[in-house]
């Protein structure tokens, strides 16, 4: 019964000779919460896009919720929630015409659209900003109203990239504390981040380092296996030593 | 249909919240209507024109009065140089010198030959056929209201009469051609940027994530501004019919019909560039170029098609101008029927058919 969330299989994608997923394998359990970590540019962004149907993959393979990625990419679609890394909701619509619109868009009634609005503004405190242009919104007020969108269908698995770039400290917190109450409702959470006091909070980490993930594990297992104190040495540590190892001698 | 109407939805909203959008839907049909309309007129009319009278009898200046009482013709502002006529001409003071020798009067009486001279300002040919016309018009008429009650001429004459546009007036030819090319470039314009506008703003991102078929979003993006179009459509109509005063003559039903057709048609081409492209800017460049100036050119609208060279000729049939051109002068000027505009309108549908087609193809597999 405890199918796993997301598989993905020697996962490639490349973009003519560059390589920006490059053979990856990881399994993500249900109700997980699973920090996907790694430099700029290592290929975070690539492989959630692969899992979401917005990009096919070179090679591999992936599954979604027991979903392939070639063949069923609509169906992900319906079972997952996305948060890109780059604001995406219409700007000059306001927060609540933006859930209506995407309501609509994963086919909810207008009724449940209701409910879930009301739901939501409790659950992420929207209330004071809903009818506002998301345009005109801080920073932390658009990422919550992105996750609300991300929430609208009640999605099993929440794809969130970056969601806490450019925010501040109590901000994160909230939105963490959003994150843990979602993982204890059973929903999957697969988020890159490059807080590392946020991947502490993950279940598991993995890093990636040039398209390839170089390392899986609990965040305190990955600290002592290497001696050191903290997530953010043991990351340091781990992307210079991958860099060493790769330069060309 | 629920996703459709709220995409729709959320496509108004756009337009009412954007000022560029609410520019080229209100004020730009009205800006080209005055502008084209205005500045295309091929009527010659006041055309400069100086006597020079050698005859001075009570007979030569009855002439030169016939021609300054008539519309066509006006007096120059200066008194032309009698022993040199040609300066005026290329100083550009007078369009025409007409030169009346000695004898006219008594010829008149007479009856023998005599030839009057007209010089005309070449460089403009539209111009100069004109004066050459209107000057043997008017000359005409003034000799048979000279002559001799008796005197019987022979009565076989040309009574030519014109169709559809009795006064000959360009404007009556050019109006409607107009609200098919304005009509064309605000539609292909709007939605243009509608689905570059996502890819900039990076709202496709998340659009694409949601399960939405990507038909469902080019219909959804197209639908309002039929509304929209439509509405140009009329104030562009409205204006022709009070500034111009374009008659029309068909059915008011049977243009709504096409035109629907006709603004679908150039929504998709609109649709179909901005699918190609990835910015706003490129998206409204690309736009006006392709639509406004092949149209301009190949549409019939002041050239005619069947005198081009082949390969123009080829390239004009799918420029979707070129149809609803012939179908708008059809309705408004000759009150054409269903029947004989229907190939038309099959037309722009299958262009229409294909720009979606490509488009929803582009659509689904180049993302962001």
């Amino acid at each position: 019964m405890n199918q796993p969330a997301v598989v993905i299989e020697n996962l490639s994608r490349h973009f003519g000779q560059f390589k920006a997923v490059d053979n990856i394998s990881l399994t993500v359990n249900k109700g997980e919460t699973f920090g996907f970590l790694g430099a700029n540019g290592a290929g975070k962004t690539t492989t959630i896009r692969m899992l979401c149907g917005l990009l096919m993959p070179t090679s591999g393979g992936g599954k979604v919720a027991g979903l392939d990625v070639y063949t069923q990419p609509e169906l992900i679609k319906k079972r997952i929630g996305y948060m890109s890394q780059r604001f995406s909701l219409y700007p000059d619509l306001t927060g609540s015409e933006n859930m209506r619109f995407y309501g609509a868009a994963y086919g909810l009634s207008t009724s449940r659209v209701h409910q879930r609005i009301a739901a939501l503004s409790q659950m992420l405190s929207l209330h004071d900003f809903i009818d506002r242009s998301a345009a005109s919104l801080p920073v932390g007020w658009r990422q919550r109203l992105a996750l609300g969108v991300a929430l609208l269908h009640e999605p099993e698995i929440l794809f969130l990239d970056e969601p806490t770039a450019g925010v501040d400290p109590v901000f994160r917190r909230m939105f963490w504390e959003i994150l843990y109450e979602l993982a204890e409702q059973g929903v999957t959470v697969f988020v890159t981040t490059h807080y590392m006091d946020e991947a502490e909070f993950c279940g598991r980490i993995s890093i990636m380092h040039q398209g390839r993930i170089i390392r899986v594990g609990r965040p305190l297992d990955l600290a002592q296996e290497l001696g050191c104190e903290n997530l953010e040495e043991t990351f340091v540590t781990l992307v210079r030593s991958q860099e060493e190892t790769n330069a060309p001698s | 249909m629920r996703r459709l109407r709220f995409i729709a939805q959320k496509e108004f909203y756009h337009v009412l919240r954007d000022a560029r959008s609410l520019t080229i839907v209100l004020a730009m049909p009205m800006i080209m209507t005055f502008l084209y309309g205005y500045a295309i007129n091929l009527d010659t009319e006041n055309i400069v024109i100086s006597v020079i009278d050698y005859d001075k009898t009570s007979e030569s200046r009855n002439l030169a009065d016939r021609l300054y009482n008539s519309t066509y013709f006006s007096m120059p502002k200066t008194k032309v140089d009698n022993l040199d006529p040609e300066c005026a001409l290329r100083s550009g003071r007078t369009q025409a010198v007409l030169i009346i020798k000695p004898g006219f009067a008594k010829a008149l009486h007479t009856g023998e030959p005599f030839s009057l001279g007209l010089i005309i300002d070449g460089s403009d040919n539209n111009v100069s056929a004109a004066i050459q016309n209107y000057a043997s018009i008017l000359l005409q008429r003034f000799l048979t209201e000279r002559l001799d009650p008796h005197v019987r001429l022979p009565v076989v004459k040309i009574s030519p009469q014109v169709l559809y546009n009795p006064d000959l007036q360009s404007s009556h030819f050019f109006v409607p051609a107009l609200v098919a090319i304005i009509l064309l470039m605000v539609s292909a314009l709007l939605t243009s940027v509608t689905i570059s506008r996502e890819k900039e703003t990076g709202t496709i991102e998340q659009l694409l994530t949601a399960p939405v078929k990507p038909i469902e979003i080019l219909l959804g993006k197209i639908l309002p501004y039929v509304v929209i179009a439509l509405i140009d459509g009329i104030i562009v109509l409205i204006f022709a019919k009070i500034v111009f005063g374009v008659p029309f003559v068909g059915s008011h039903l049977l243009l709504l019909g096409f035109g629907l057709i006709y603004i679908s048609t150039s929504l998709s081409i609109g649709i179909l560039i901005s699918s190609l492209v990835k910015t706003q800017q490129v998206a409204m460049m690309f736009t006006a170029i392709t639509t406004l100036l092949p149209s301009v050119m190949l549409s019939g609208f002041i050239f005619a098609i069947k005198n081009m060279p082949v390969a123009l000729q080829l390239l004009s049939y799918i420029i979707p101008a070129r149809y609803f051109v012939t179908i708008i002068r059809g309705i408004m000027l000759k009150g054409a029927g269903l029947h004989v505009l229907a190939g038309q309108g099959l037309i722009l549908l299958l262009l229409m058919t294909i720009a979606v087609f490509i488009a929803s193809r582009k659509f689904s597999t180049k993302v962001g």
